[in-house]
């Protein structure tokens, strides 16, 4: 992930630091993080480890000179339940909102609020996206499933459209996408949630494509 | 650089003083009824639980503390009268082999009960946010009440044990568990109060620790092991003993933690020395617990004559 990160970023790094996984004291770090007085953070904990160090974070009074900066998976609608307030203003990126703007998107944010009675989050929409994937490959080789190479075919063709905007796999079977970049603040309805701001990176395949033996 | 090291301090301190509560109930237990509790740990994550069950159907944090500290030591004098009392005239090998199972019973217990999934339990609202201590330097106001919490039941440990009638019995019994029963003091009920008192420390720890790490099932493992090295460090049966050596053993893991790497960057990549910062630091601790081990076998501060 670091080194996804320092690809695009041509700012300067003030200093890196390396929590242990599964680590839910953040402290020391912190302590790090106040000496050293960056203008943003860029950090990568999912799951607990990332809800601890939001809280702790704000609990230390570094939100007011520090901004926060990370990934979808660390900022999503499963974790502002759990955080709250805290999460308002942390930036993140991903290549999914519940407010991008195209049909299939929000037929799906539509009929997922009729039916549970929140956002979805990231991981909602690519179980969604699966689905429909599956399906379009299906319907492709019309039922036949014995012939594995067809479907494979089909699966790396997807003829379907996707929620995330434009959407292509990639020879390696990776997809070719648009990340977007958003920031965590209050809606119309007052829901802290994710608005997009804009697209970082179009039609962006991954890093390693080049050497990926796959035709 | 100077707020550095005074947080980095305060951060020591706070560690320590959590030790410190789950420590000062082991060495109670080991010193004056000769008990190796492998569930203490276990008692520790059943006073979070409670805690985190309490806050989430009252929304009440002191509330949810007091209810813990009395669930947790009627659970563990329970434990006491039903099982552990039978271990007393055991060997060491056979409290460690019924402990150990205890502490299996109760994360798989925990674990039918609340799943595997770790629990929510947040900080209280009025604490969650900084404090000025010093112009520019903020501490999380939660971890101050952690301190000065630690240091009220160090207080409440030293005139309890220190200056009151029951108090005097438990160092009696710690010293010579059998004269003490010769000298008239009602050992079965001592042994009992003992447990329940320690029980509660859990309790305590476990609801301050619990909004800062997660509730979840085998959260007692690893502060136990911390734990057992330091009353090895203090002394068995020694409160005094167990305060400085938890307060060693969390500056010295703090530090580690905090200083070690910033350190060892100057020679080797970050991502390795963020790696290699914290195993020095642990090695650090058993190092010091096998020295003290070398020098004064009975630690810093024994109780045994």
């Amino acid at each position: 992930m670091i080194a996804g990160f320092k690809r695009f970023y041509t700012g300067g790094i003030a200093d890196e630091v390396y929590p242990r996984l599964g680590q839910l004291d953040y402290s020391a770090e912190l302590a790090q993080i106040r000496a050293a007085a960056p203008d943003a953070v860029f950090f990568f904990l999912p799951g607990g480890m990332g809800i601890n160090f939001i809280k702790q974070f704000a609990a230390a009074g570094l939100g007011k000179q520090t901004t926060l900066i990370t990934t979808a998976f660390s900022a999503d609608e499963d974790i502002i339940p759990a955080v709250g307030e805290p999460m308002l203003g942390i930036y993140n990126t991903g290549f999914w909102n519940h407010d991008l703007d195209n049909a299939e998107n929000r037929t799906f944010v539509a009929a997922f609020e009729k039916d549970y009675g929140r956002l979805p989050s990231g991981f909602a929409a690519q179980g969604y996206e699966a689905a429909r994937a599956i399906d379009a490959a299906v319907r492709e080789v019309k039922g036949k499933l014995d012939d594995t190479e067809a479907l494979r075919r089909a699966l790396r063709a997807n003829a379907y459209k996707s929620v995330r905007g434009p959407f292509k796999i990639n020879h390696n079977g990776f997809p070719i996408q648009n990340y977007y970049l958003r920031v965590v603040e209050r809606d119309a309805k007052g829901r802290i949630t994710n608005r997009t701001l804009s697209t970082v990176l179009k039609d962006h395949p991954d890093a390693y494509a080049g050497e990926c033996s796959l035709k | 650089m100077a707020t550095l090291i005074l947080e980095q301090t305060l951060n020591g301190l706070q560690f320590g003083l959590m030790l410190f509560l789950l420590a000062a109930g082991l060495t109670l237990v080991f010193g004056i009824m000769d008990l190796i509790n492998l569930a203490h740990g276990s008692l520790y994550m059943i006073g979070a639980y409670l805690v985190a069950t309490v806050v989430q159907a009252t929304g009440s944090f002191a509330l949810a503390v007091l209810a813990a500290v009395a669930g947790t030591a009627i659970i563990g004098v329970l434990l006491e009268v039903t099982l552990l009392r039978r271990l007393y005239a055991r060997d060491h090998l056979s409290q460690v082999l019924a402990t150990f199972a205890l502490l299996l019973i109760c994360n798989e217990v925990v674990r039918l009960i609340f799943g595997s999934q770790p629990v929510m339990l947040s900080m209280p609202e009025g604490l969650s946010g900084p404090v000025e201590l010093l112009p520019g330097f903020h501490y999380p106001a939660f971890r101050l009440m952690v301190i000065g919490a630690g240091l009220a039941v160090a207080v409440f440990l030293y005139l309890l044990v220190g200056r009151t009638r029951a108090g005097m019995w438990a160092r009696a019994g710690a010293s010579n568990r059998e004269m003490a029963g010769a000298m008239g003091v009602n050992v079965k009920i001592l042994f009992t109060a003992v447990f329940g008192v320690a029980a509660a420390l859990c309790a305590v720890a476990g609801a301050m620790l619990g909004p800062l790490l997660a509730v979840q099932v085998g959260m007692g493992e690893s502060i136990l092991i911390l734990a057992f090295v330091v009353i090895v460090i203090g002394g068995i049966g020694s409160i005094r003993g167990a305060l400085v050596g938890a307060l060693l053993v969390g500056l010295v893991d703090t530090v580690g933690r905090a200083f070690l790497p910033m350190f060892l960057r100057s020679f080797l990549s970050a991502p390795v020395a963020s790696g290699v910062g914290p195993a020095l630091a642990s090695i650090a601790i058993y190092v010091l617990m096998a020295a003290v081990l070398f020098w004064r076998p009975q630690g810093l501060f024994p109780a045994r004559a």
